[in-house]
């Protein structure tokens, strides 16, 4: 690599990771006020540990995105499924069509227009309205991921389960379902991590007393950043990075058994 | 219909089983129960759209055959076979497998297996789970899988092998998992779907030959698709030529390129001349024929022909014989052989055989294909001689159609 190359690529990485990087490094300061450093410390992740409220918030966070990824990951595959293998059906498009729509609606709408619905219907906002509001954004995103792998599968391996003996639903399970598994577990974590990181719609849905831990760490920074704050995002940065390398990891065993990726 | 039973041994003159091939392709037949043969296609049709795939189709197959569909792409042939298999429903006619109409069966209750042309090997699978997939749907025992399995890799020559994906495999080697996989149930019929297409030319050879006594070890019914007439002509004991979702003709491969019952047929399979013209006139067993081109073609012909009959007159190019003189030999009778003169055009040496383009005196091009004997040729034939070109009428084929 040629030295301008050398500068442009540490530039750019510079650009986009300098700021987590510090964020990781003064989350180990012992000092009190967040821009002065005052040495190392593992002071605010204790601190975080003892915050009750902060652990609240994260343990609500992980409980939504667990439980929306998983339901997100269920129906998205199901309409990938619709969407790919099924009969050629009336409304086709118009349903797709809809199936993307939280794709490029901006989320602001998308909360506002939940939010509208949960009044109406008088739900109480709490762990299941959030619940349910990530499900209908993060669903699209797994959609995309398995269908994209179901595409790439030949259709005659169905057949040929069928062929052998097996009904729809056997040459379905035994055959189709181990060849996209990789593809819906990165569909998973994909909408775990979104579902994880969300601030609009969460905070569009949710109620009194059941804070993610987005809309938590956003309350706290509007009273001024503490410290502990970084030491939280540092853990978030922590959890998202391993489950997306895991994520990317299934989408390559994914693609080594077929012929192409799921993109991710 | 007794005919399309001698149809199937073979051994009716060729003119017969022209006849009779016509017949298949068109009528319904009509047959008590006992008689069935194993597999009976009765005025089958499919339609995609507007498009029809395969129209009203019928055709016998008898147990133990080798049969091959042979036709250009898009022709209904996979079409057909799909139908066979379950993946497609006839949306008229009736498929009697052992005398039981299958059209309505689902694949998987069907005693048909099907090799698929890209194999379709479920890659998340070694080769042993592959080849025991249908056994174990079907509810065998434990150790008779292991038994059947074994059987079958030993039958395809994959030992040592069992363990292995997929996609760890060579081309040939897969094409053999999927034989075993779809033989391995034991199926009434066997359907493969161009199963040598992925394959490089000197293993799609050796693999025809082990095909061929696999199908007479096992006594099996194949039924082969493929767009390769060389491969059709190689294995199959009969050939079904079809064309526009219907059947051309179906015969002997012998049959098929010395009988051809119509032009398409006849430039289908292998190379052929033809010459347009009408009847002259009709003795016995011989008929001569006026060309277009001003010409007088004898050809040996037993059917009655009326005179003005629009017909063509098809010779193959290796029945064609070239030299400058024309023919020398005592032995052939000069008033009965068909004589043109013309000048070589094109010569194209092919190793085995050179072909040699003629143009005739009358303004028609004929080809003729001689084999090369002998290393070193004398009297070599080039571009620009005038040469004789002439064959014998028994050589000749006269097409109605």
């Amino acid at each position: 690599m040629s030295r301008f190359n050398i500068t442009a690529l540490v530039l750019g990485m510079a650009f986009l990771y300098l700021p987590i990087v510090i964020l990781v490094i003064y989350s180990f300061n012992a000092s009190r006020l967040v821009t002065v450093w005052g040495g190392w410390s593992l002071r605010w992740y204790q601190e975080f540990f003892n915050d009750r409220a902060m652990l609240d918030a994260a343990w609500m966070s992980l409980r939504v995105a667990a439980l929306s990824a998983t339901i997100a990951t269920l129906l998205g595959t199901l309409a990938a499924v619709g969407l790919v293998r099924g009969e050629r059906f009336r409304g086709r498009a118009l349903f797709s069509g809809m199936l993307y729509a939280p794709l490029v609606m901006p989320e602001v709408i998308s909360g506002l227009s939940l939010l509208l619905l949960f009044v109406a219907l008088n739900a109480e906002r709490g762990f299941w309205t959030v619940t349910i509001a990530h499900t209908t954004l993060t669903m699209c995103f797994v959609t995309v991921v398995v269908q994209s792998r179901l595409a790439s599968l030949d259709r005659s391996l169905e057949e040929a389960a069928m062929d052998l003996g097996c009904d729809p639903v056997q040459a379905f399970l035994r055959v189709t379902l181990p060849l996209i598994v990789p593809a819906i577990a990165a569909g998973w974590m994909l909408a775990f991590t979104l579902s994880l990181d969300d601030v609009v719609i969460a905070s569009f849905t949710t109620g009194p007393g059941s804070a993610t831990l987005p809309i938590r760490i956003y309350s706290e920074v509007r009273l001024g950043v503490k410290p502990e704050i970084n030491a939280i995002c540092t853990m978030v940065i922590a959890l998202i990075a391993v489950v997306i390398v895991i994520a990317s990891l299934a989408s390559k065993l994914s693609s080594s058994q077929g012929e192409s990726a799921a993109p991710l | 219909m007794t005919a399309q039973a001698n149809g199937i041994s073979g051994q009716s003159p060729e003119i017969e089983a022209a006849k009779i091939n016509m017949a298949v392709a068109h009528a319904t037949p009509v047959v008590p129960a006992e008689d069935l043969p194993l597999l009976r296609i009765e005025g089958v049709s499919k339609n995609f759209g507007t498009f029809r795939a395969v129209d009203r189709l019928s055709l016998d197959i008898g147990a133990g055959e080798f049969f091959a569909l042979l036709g250009p792409s898009g022709c209904g042939k996979t079409t057909l076979l799909r139908m066979l298999a379950g993946f497609e429903t006839p949306d008229e006619g009736r498929i009697l497998l052992g005398g039981r109409d299958i059209a309505p069966v689902l694949p998987h209750e069907r005693p048909v297996n099907m090799m698929f042309q890209n194999y379709a090997l479920f890659p998340h699978l070694s080769v042993w789970d592959n080849i025991a997939f249908g056994l174990k749907r079907a509810g065998m025992a434990g150790a008779a899988i292991d038994t059947r399995v074994g059987e079958m890799v030993a039958l395809v020559k994959l030992d040592g092998l069992e363990k292995r994906k997929p996609d760890q495999l060579s081309g040939g080697q897969r094409q053999r998992v999927a034989l075993a996989r779809s033989l391995a149930r034991r199926p009434k019929v066997l359907l493969l779907d161009e199963p040598l297409a992925a394959l490089d030319k000197k293993l799609r050879e050796s693999t025809q030959q082990e095909l061929m006594e696999l199908q007479r070890r096992l006594g099996m019914t194949f039924i082969v698709v493929t767009h390769d007439q060389e491969e059709a002509m190689t294995m199959a004991n009969r050939i079904g030529v079809m064309n526009a979702g219907r059947l051309e003709q179906v015969a002997t491969p012998r049959d098929l390129y010395e009988v051809p019952v119509s032009r398409w047929v006849a430039g289908f399979v292998g190379d052929i001349n033809l010459f347009d013209g009408e009847v002259a006139s009709h003795e016995q067993h011989r008929v001569r024929i006026a060309t277009r081109d001003g010409g007088i073609i004898a050809v040996a012909e037993p059917r009655r022909m009326v005179a003005k009959t629009v017909v063509a007159v098809a010779i193959r190019p290796e029945k064609v014989k070239l030299s400058r003189r024309g023919p020398e030999s005592d032995a052939v009778n000069s008033q009965a052989i068909n004589r043109l003169d013309g000048v070589i055009t094109d010569v194209s040496y092919l190793g085995g055989s050179t072909v040699y383009k003629i143009r005739l005196d009358s303004g028609a091009v004929v080809r003729s294909s001689m084999a090369n004997t002998a290393r070193l040729e004398i009297d070599t034939l080039s571009a620009g001689q005038r040469v004789v070109a002439w064959f014998s009428p028994d050589d000749c084929v006269v097409l109605e159609k």
